[in-house]
């Protein structure tokens, strides 16, 4: 249940980030859930993971099909991705998910340090 | 304990971060910051353009006098009606900005020598900068901003429209940049009136720089004066010039006088140059335009053609607009990166351009007291050069500092500094019309508020520099065309080869007045062409060398000439014609002398020359078959004796040859030097077919033998690596010597047709789209109606007709 809830507070945090803060913002919310919600390390970099690749490769998804893939066909065979775009989608939630896992992390170990203190 | 685990991750984190908020150079190419880059919320998706995107807007700015409307029609073709003309050019700049920001910034970095700047640390990139600033563009520029900012009307329109740019990059954030500058991680610095003369430079480089006068003086080591005559006629023997054959011309209003030292020091010197030639245009640039008198038109009104051959890019160079004002209401193609519609129409007169393709810079040879550049040899006694440093800051690195000296010719090209391959230190410096102050976007203003021939005469002599065949025609029934730019007037070989440069014995010795351009008002025949060729025949008082096509010319004059009454229907027939003179002319020759004994695979192919009409179309296999044996054997006739040239070579035009084996096939460049026989016309075509057969199998091999096929016409972005952003193998067939001079890089850039009558009706099509977006479906949606030769019809909106079901989108302009 807190895992679930970490990815979705990930998730929301990160968009409202997006909107004010430079795209590193989500590495800001995946930290800050992790501080508040009760994970280990582990769970904590996969929830983190998670929450910005599932809204990252949403968003993506969803500004790809209003676009009918125009773009995304033409920036998939500049990355080189043989012009795949879902493949685009999945990198573009991947590198997202990198960062915010790592994030999550360091907020879950910080919170173990605090809480001993 | 978590402390350590805790630095750890974190450490990660930044790092992570900060390796994807940055671009990182992998073997050449770039990796964008893929964390910016790839960002849903910022990055490239943002530029994915929904379907049904709304481009209506309602927008304040302080600079804005009054309310501004624009009216984007289906195409995305604004119609931009505003109450005064500053306003007019805020919003000219605005929109240029708003759909093409990235290619006229990356155009006007390109003309100042700083893409360095942009693609960062390559050997490439750098010395093309260094070549643009040895050419003097930034001095050019420079020169051109101080005349156009000491001009009231021009400083007023091009504030205004700079200020329209500005407001555009000032609402940007990383988000709403164009995708170009996602890919190469930079950012748009402010626009500037000295960016807008930048890229009018720019123009005179492509269009105004096609001389070879390092390849003339080269030659002249192995071939003599005479040769030189025949290799590279003056005037072609089927030259069918744009002012008609027998028109008389005015004596010469200024005579220059050869100097007395010009065949030892000049004709007779044998040289050799082996120095690195600064890049030059593409020889694929050209145009062609005509217009028709009433007598000669169907409707009795005039007809007004033009498609301007220019390099195919994404974005196009041109975008579509029509401007209106109190005084004004133009429509046509625009310059992104410049006011004004460049080629267009208004409700009284319709005018377009070729280039006139005359030399117009020139070389002379510089003798620096020492290697410090400071003092060089003039008229008996050491004269101070001006040092300018150009400053080259590479991306993420170092300053590249590069000292160019400017003499009284002009900038120093090449020196040792530049060009330590050159043997002997040589010093050559260049004296270029574009270098001269003026103000080529005055003649725009004037020409898009211009109501008859008058008003055109007057508007287009404040063009100088690229010459243009500028094409007029009016309601009132005038058509007319001025060859117009500021022209040397030569003595006879004057400019063909480098000159001496110890005095002033070689100078230009003024330029050939005004009036006597070569012009055409109102021709007796019912129509005026233009195709690059030379403007005149060889009564015209002047040495007028230049980088001239002769063939299309030709099939235009002729083509007009026989149709009795001309159909606009007819207009588009022969902006999309694929017939191939050359191949006309030279296919009978080459059947008749080829040795089919010793080519017995090649039957098939020359069976398909046999019944070839000489339509070079996307499906013609015949005219690849021609075009490769052409080539093969331009290179059998010419290789031989050019090889004896090291650097710097020019191959005579292809009208050359084509004009000597008509007149004579006993051509004595037909034999090959190098084999102690002596090569026939039937060797030389038999040799090069043979040599071209291989070629052709291959081609067959891979399903490529179709014309569009073998030669892939390619629309490229300007950025050529980003082939995502390119179409490529479009169905189009073509060639430079055709009047739909399409090749694989370069061809029509805008067909536009005007048809002048009381209800101007117009046609036009560009092969792009108006949005730079690649991410948008506005990016290319022209192409595939350009390549089936379609037109769209031209709207000059009316104020009234904002209800119209055309309209699609309305951008509001008002003072905040």
């Amino acid at each position: 249940m807190k895992f679930l809830v970490a990815i979705i507070l990930t998730a929301l945090l990160a968009f409202v980030a997006g909107l004010f803060l430079p795209w590193w913002g989500i590495a800001i919310a995946a930290f800050l859930v992790a501080l508040v919600i009760n994970q280990g390390g582990g769970p904590a970099w996969v929830s983190g993971f998670l929450g910005v690749f599932l809204l990252w490769g949403g968003l993506a998804f969803w500004v790809s099909m209003k676009n009918q893939d125009l773009l995304a066909g033409k920036v998939a065979t500049v990355l080189p991705l043989g012009g795949n775009v879902i493949l685009l989608i999945l990198v573009t939630g991947f590198i997202g998910g990198l960062v915010a896992g790592f994030a999550a992390m360091s907020g879950s170990y910080l919170r173990s340090r605090t809480r001993r203190q | 304990m978590r402390i350590a685990p805790f630095i750890i991750s974190t450490f990660l984190t930044v790092i992570l971060v900060f390796a994807l908020d940055k671009s990182w150079p992998i073997g050449g190419k770039r990796l964008p910051a893929l964390g910016k880059f790839l960002s849903p919320q910022q990055g490239i998706w943002q530029n994915a353009e929904p379907k049904e995107y709304d481009f209506s807007r309602d927008l304040r700015f302080p600079e804005l006098k009054g309310k501004v409307e624009v009216y984007f029609d289906e195409r995305l073709v604004p119609h931009v009606f505003a109450e005064n003309d500053e306003d007019l050019y805020f919003v000219q700049g605005y929109l240029h900005a708003r759909f093409r920001l990235w290619q006229m910034e990356f155009q006007t970095m390109a003309a100042a020598g700083r893409i360095s700047e942009i693609f960062g640390n390559n050997e490439i990139f750098i010395n093309y900068d260094k070549e643009t600033r040895r050419l003097g563009m930034v001095y050019a520029a420079k020169n051109a901003v101080k005349e156009m900012e000491s001009n009231p009307i021009s400083k007023s329109g091009c504030d205004a429209y700079t200020a329209g740019v500005n407001a555009y990059i000032n609402s940007l954030n990383y988000a709403s940049l164009p995708i170009e500058y996602k890919l190469l991680d930079y950012k748009p610095e402010p626009w500037s009136n000295f960016k807008i003369a930048l890229f009018l430079k720019q123009m005179s480089r492509t269009l105004a720089g096609s001389e070879n006068d390092l390849a003339f003086t080269n030659m002249k080591s192995v071939f003599d004066f005479n040769e030189l005559m025949i290799l590279n006629p003056q005037v072609a023997d089927s030259l069918e010039p744009i002012v008609p054959k027998g028109t008389a011309f005015d004596p010469p209003g200024i005579n220059p006088i050869q100097p007395a030292t010009a065949d030892s020091l000049y004709f007779n010197k044998k040289d050799s140059l082996a120095l690195n030639e600064i890049s030059k245009p593409h020889p694929s640039n050209g145009s062609n335009n005509w217009a028709i008198a009433g007598k000669k038109s169907l409707s009795g009104s005039p007809i007004l053609c033009n498609d301007p051959h220019l390099e195919l890019t994404f974005p196009s160079i041109w975008y579509e607009m029509q401007l209106s004002a109190p005084g004004i209401n133009v429509y046509g193609a625009t310059f992104p990166g410049s006011p004004s519609v460049i080629i267009g129409f208004n409700d009284s007169i319709a005018f377009g351009f070729t280039n006139a393709q005359r030399d117009v810079k020139d070389y002379y040879e510089i003798r620096f007291k020492d290697d410090s550049r400071r003092e060089y040899w003039f008229n008996g006694k050491w004269e101070k050069t001006q040092l300018r440093e150009e400053k080259i800051r590479v991306k993420e690195g170092r300053i590249i500092l590069d000292t160019v000296a400017y003499t009284r010719f002009g900038p120093v090209i090449y020196d040792i500094r530049f060009s330590p391959e050159a043997a002997g230190n040589r010093s050559i410096a260049v004296r270029w019309t574009a270098h001269d102050p003026s103000n080529e976007g005055l003649m725009w203003f004037y020409l898009n508020r211009a109501k008859n021939y008058t008003d055109y005469y007057n508007a287009i002599k404040h063009f100088t520099c690229p010459g243009q065949n500028m094409i007029f025609a009016s309601k009132q029934g005038d058509i007319a065309l001025w060859q117009q730019a500021k022209f040397p007037a030569r003595w006879k070989g004057q400019g063909l080869f480098v000159m001496p440069g110890e005095d002033s014995s070689y100078i230009w010795q003024g330029f050939i007045p005004q009036v006597e351009n070569p012009h055409v008002i109102n021709p007796e025949r019912g129509f005026i062409a233009s195709a690059n060729q030379r403007p005149v025949d060889s009564t015209y008082s002047y040495f007028i060398p230049g980088n001239y096509n002769t063939t299309r010319g030709i099939t235009i004059s002729k083509r007009l000439a026989e149709l009795p009454r001309v159909s606009i229907k007819d207009m588009m027939a022969l902006q999309n014609d694929y017939f191939n003179r050359i191949a006309s002319e030279v296919v009978p020759v080459l059947l008749k002398n080829i040795d089919e004994s010793k080519v017995a695979v090649g039957q098939k192919y020359l069976g398909m020359l046999r019944s070839w009409d000489f339509q070079a179309g996307p499906a013609s296999t015949a005219q690849t078959v021609f075009s490769a044996w052409w080539d093969s054997l331009k290179v059998f006739v010419w290789k031989d004796e050019f090889d004896r040239i090291h650097a710097n070579k020019y191959l005579p035009d292809t009208r050359t040859l084509v004009e000597a084996l008509i007149r004579d096939t006993a051509f004595k460049y037909i034999d090959d030097i190098n084999t102690t026989a002596r090569e026939s016309l039937r060797d030389a075509v038999t040799i090069a077919f043979s040599r071209a057969l291989p070629n052709l199998q291959k081609a067959e091999q891979v399903g490529a033998l179709e014309w569009a096929k073998y030669k892939n016409p390619t629309i490229f972005h300007i950025l050529k690596t980003v082939t995502g952003f390119a179409r490529d193998g479009l169905p189009v067939g073509g060639d430079g010597n055709m009047v739909n001079a399409i090749t694989k890089s370069h061809g029509p850039s805008w067909r536009m047709i005007v048809h002048l009558t009381p209800l101007t009706e117009a046609y036009g099509i560009y092969p792009g789209g108006q949005s730079g977006n690649p991410g948008s479906r506005y990016y290319d949606n022209f192409v595939d109606h350009w390549t089936k030769g379609e037109y769209f019809r031209l709207w000059m909106m009316k104020r009234s007709d904002a209800m119209d079901k055309k309209v699609k989108w309305i951008m509001k302009f008002s003072k905040s």
